[in-house]
């Protein structure tokens, strides 16, 4: 459980939120009162009216128009309180303010993508500004993913023939998770990513630092950390084991046989080609459903990621 | 008086024929409740299966794949071979013609038929588990069931049949009724359970057919390659959806409005009270039934549909509502002032109240859009349908079963292992599902297979509660055909009911009733009628008497 949260909700982190538990908690106090009102009632008369001694005729209680009455219209009126409450802070959550900045959403099988307007591009972790709202135009490249956010208290689904969009203010710097929704199939558990709130400093020291990233760092330290950014451990291990795809552990320089049947030994240009064309050769035992990479990764990030697997002896 | 001894519908004939060719309506009615029951086996072993794995996160005893599939095949076995036959198709069968005097139901054929057809279509969600089962949900949602390779089209070809079955039995339900009620039965002195089962059969005639051709238009896109879903091909996803939930919507109401007509039954049956507000219960039964065929987007407030669109489907939703919450209150005054006992069907009525209670006040906070948005897809929704659903339909499924029991094998089940087991189902319940809401609220989505650390202590108490269930059900099934066998014999009317289908032997005789019955008092006149002992008192003679003795 959250910390920070209450006993029902995680905290709240959005401008939404608050307003959202609101309804949440006026719909549960009725709730109580009323389930007072008609479980207390069965209970109580339940033991008050327990047969007792002979069997007798009973009252010929029927019906009471003014009771009927009474419990259809009280009921209506507070469902209909409801409804535009629920409605009002619907429209708010729906209509992106004009001032939202706009952050480009990819969802796949089984990892999300989020492409900058200044350029940047991260896999399953948004990174955003605190005190800004921030406008998702989000779609998908096979079937129907779903954005969440618990602590922003919001939601849509990501579909692969049109646009949907989704905006939120994040109120508190922090990380946030963000999960995928719409069953997706064999990783959709896997489908995790972090929202990070920055400080508007932090963020834009980011995003200037979010071009060159890995700048300083030898090509095989940078190649575990896109092993870890870009998702590639959702259908990958380094241990040995098989997920979706095969493990990376002593892949480079094996030879292994392909669902065509022909033979392949990963080297640089193999490797490449996988990543950017992965239907191309498919080993033997698993299935062609690895997405490409063509645009998300870029040239020395897949330098990267080959100098890596060199190590994973 | 003794069961032995006369003749009745279970031992007029003998033979594996005599059941296979029958067109008794008890007997079909018992045909469809093997089955049934064997469905409901299978779907909580699957169940239970889920809980097991759900218990730790990461992988403890099977694959994601496996998982997946366990889930899907949880829900498809437990709604389209469990729940929508239960109530009507088993139970249903066995009662409808009793209650209203007929001799069976308006077309006999047609009912074998219909199980039949059920048997065929349980056969292909059957193949499609040993043929690489599907993990899809049960909701077969595109383009994700357009392009796994898993074996969609014999689940969906298996639903597809099992509706034709559904609609044969409401066509036969609603010609019965219309056509044969005893002499004397207006529409407005039928038992609530007839009303209610009416309702369904409207629903499951007029929403059934579209369920048919979406799963059909499924089967065409895989097979033909023709896009109608699947946007590769110049479909569309979301269409899917909206006709998926145009049949699947209402398919709730032909789950719970069959339960609801059962609780009329045994909550005035058990407190000796006329029914509070009988006709507010039979038009609400109706009202629900036009209503639910009105608010399906409510499943789709986060699809992409039109902000107008889920405004005026939250606006019917909460529509929908109140004649259920008119239920509750006319149910809660029929036990003002009556003469309650406390065997097992009124046990089930009474956690029925309790657990459909909160299966409704948690769909209203789900009806408001804005928590909606927050809640869809969540286990907090798992725990809603299962609090309407299992606390719901369920619940009173059971009540039903035990109610009718006696009349059904002329046998009395062990009341003491009864209330056991009953217990046991209660807690159980509410440990395996209340957990949920708490897990769902703080953003645990469904059909995880894997989870943050963070929510493992309420997934395990959830599994916990789920072993509590299993167990309260073994014992159910323990006593239940320990009693077939060896029960004590019951009486034609052990719970001094009103309502005909207690008028004929335990178990009726083949043709129900000796003769055409009339309708003497109304199903619920507990004011100017007892039974006790299997006989009839009227309060007009006992007045006469006491008027002798003065």
């Amino acid at each position: 459980m959250d910390p920070n949260g209450s006993l029902i909700f995680p905290s709240q982190v959005s401008t939404i939120a608050p307003e959202v538990d609101a309804l949440f908690d006026f719909i549960l106090y009725l709730s109580i009162i009323f389930f007072i009102l008609v479980v207390g009632g069965t209970f109580y008369f339940a033991w008050k009216y327990r047969k007792k001694g002979e069997d007798t005729f009973t009252k010929d209680l029927s019906h009471n128009n003014m009771l009927e009455v009474l419990w259809t219209v009280i009921p209506t009126i507070l469902v209909f309180i409801i409804f535009v409450w629920g409605f009002k802070s619907y429209m708010k959550m729906t209509i992106p303010p004009d001032t939202s900045m706009e952050i480009k959403v990819t969802g796949q099988k089984w990892f999300w993508t989020f492409n900058y307007a200044e350029g940047a591009t991260t896999t399953n972790e948004l990174v955003v500004p605190v005190n800004q709202p921030v406008k998702l135009l989000m779609s998908s490249n096979d079937v129907i993913h779903s954005f969440y956010v618990p602590n922003f208290r919001t939601k849509m689904d990501v579909l692969p023939n049109r646009y949907t969009q989704l905006w939120f203010e994040a109120t508190e710097t922090g990380e946030y998770n963000l999960f995928c929704t719409e069953y997706c199939g064999k990783g959709h558990s896997e489908m995790i990513g972090k929202v990070k709130v920055l400080t508007r400093a932090d963020y834009d020291a980011w995003l200037a630092g979010a071009g060159n990233a890995g700048a300083n760092m030898k090509p095989e330290e940078f190649g575990a950390k896109l092993y870890k950014d870009k998702a590639c451990f959702t259908c990958h291990s380094i241990d040995g084991s098989p997920l979706v795809g095969p493990s990376f552990k002593g892949l480079f320089g094996r030879t292994e046989k392909m669902t065509d049947g022909s033979e392949a030994t990963a080297d640089e240009n193999y490797i490449r080609e996988s990543i950017l064309e992965p239907q191309a050769k498919v080993v033997q035992g698993f299935q062609p459903i690895m997405p490409t990479y063509q645009g998300v990764l870029k040239d020395e990030e897949i330098d990267a990621l080959i100098a890596y697997f060199k190590t994973l002896k | 008086m003794s069961v032995a001894t006369t003749a009745n519908y279970l031992n007029a004939e003998k033979g594996i024929k005599s059941w296979l060719f029958t067109l008794d309506h008890k007997r079909i009615g018992l045909m469809y409740l093997f089955a049934v029951m064997t469905s409901f086996f299978l779907g909580g072993v699957f169940a239970l299966l889920i809980r097991l794995e759900l218990l730790h996160p990461g992988q403890d005893f099977f694959t994601a794949d496996t998982y997946n599939q366990l889930f899907t095949l949880h829900g498809a076995v437990m709604i389209f071979l469990f729940i929508i036959p239960a109530i009507p198709a088993a139970l249903g069968n066995f009662v409808l013609p009793l209650m209203l005097g007929a001799k069976d139901v308006a077309f006999p054929r047609l009912n074998l038929a219909s199980f039949y057809i059920y048997v065929v279509g349980a056969l292909f969600a059957l193949y499609s588990i040993v043929a690489g089962a599907v993990d899809t949900g049960w909701t077969f949602y595109t383009p994700y069931s357009t392009t796994t390779s898993t074996s969609v089209i014999s689940m969906t070809m298996g639903a597809f049949i099992l509706g034709f079955s559904s609609i044969f039995t409401g066509v036969n339900f609603i010609a019965t009724i219309h056509k044969m009620r005893a002499p004397g039965m207006t529409w407005f002195k039928m038992p609530l359970m007839v009303w209610a089962l009416y309702a369904t059969s409207i629903i499951q005639v007029l929403a059934t057919p579209v369920l048919g051709i979406t799963l059909l238009l499924l089967v065409i896109e895989r097979t033909v390659g023709i896009g109608i879903f699947d946007p590769a091909m110049g479909g569309d996803p979301v269409l899917f959806q909206h006709f998926f939930w145009f049949y699947s919507h209402p398919a709730v109401y032909i789950m719970v409005l069959p339960g609801m007509g059962i609780i009329s039954e045994l909550v005035a049956t058990f407190s000796k009270k006329k029914i509070f507000g009988y006709k507010l219960i039979a038009y609400s039964s109706l009202g629900i039934a036009l209503i639910s065929f009105l608010v399906w987007g409510h499943h789709m407030f986060t699809s992409g549909q039109s902000e107008f669109s889920s405004m005026v489907f939250s606006f019917l939703t909460f529509f929908v509502g109140i004649p259920s919450g008119i239920k509750m209150f006319n149910w809660l005054a029929t036990m003002y002032k009556g003469r309650i006992t406390f065997e097992a069907p009124m046990l089930y009525t009474i956690a029925f109240m309790f657990l459909f209670a909160i299966g409704g006040f948690t769909g209203i906070m789900l009806g408001a859009i804005s928590i909606d948005i927050h809640m869809h897809d969540t286990y907090f929704v798992v725990a809603h349908f299962h609090y309407t659903m299992m606390g719901g339909t369920v619940i009173a499924f059971l009540g039903g079963l035990h109610y009718w029991w006696p009349k059904i094998w002329g046998r009395m089940y062990n009341e003491k292992l009864a209330r056991v087991a009953w217990a046991f189902i209660f807690v159980g319940f509410n440990v395996t599902f209340f957990t949920q809401f708490f897990l769902g609220a703080q953003g645990m989505p469904r059909r995880y297979y894997n989870y943050l650390d963070q929510y493992q202590p309420l997934h395990m108490y959830s599994t916990y509660g789920s072993w509590m269930l299993g167990v309260g059900f073994l014992i159910m099934a323990y006593y239940l055909i320990y009693s077939i066998y060896k029960g004590p014999k019951a009486p034609n009317n052990p719970w001094g009911a009103l309502s005909m289908e207690w008028q004929t032997t335990s178990p009726p005789i083949q043709h129900n009733f000796e003769d055409q019955p009339v309708l003497e008092h109304e199903p619920y006149d507990y004011d100017t009628r007892m039974v006790v002992n299997d006989e009839l008192i009227k309060k007009e003679d006992v007045k006469e008497k006491e008027d002798i003795n003065v």
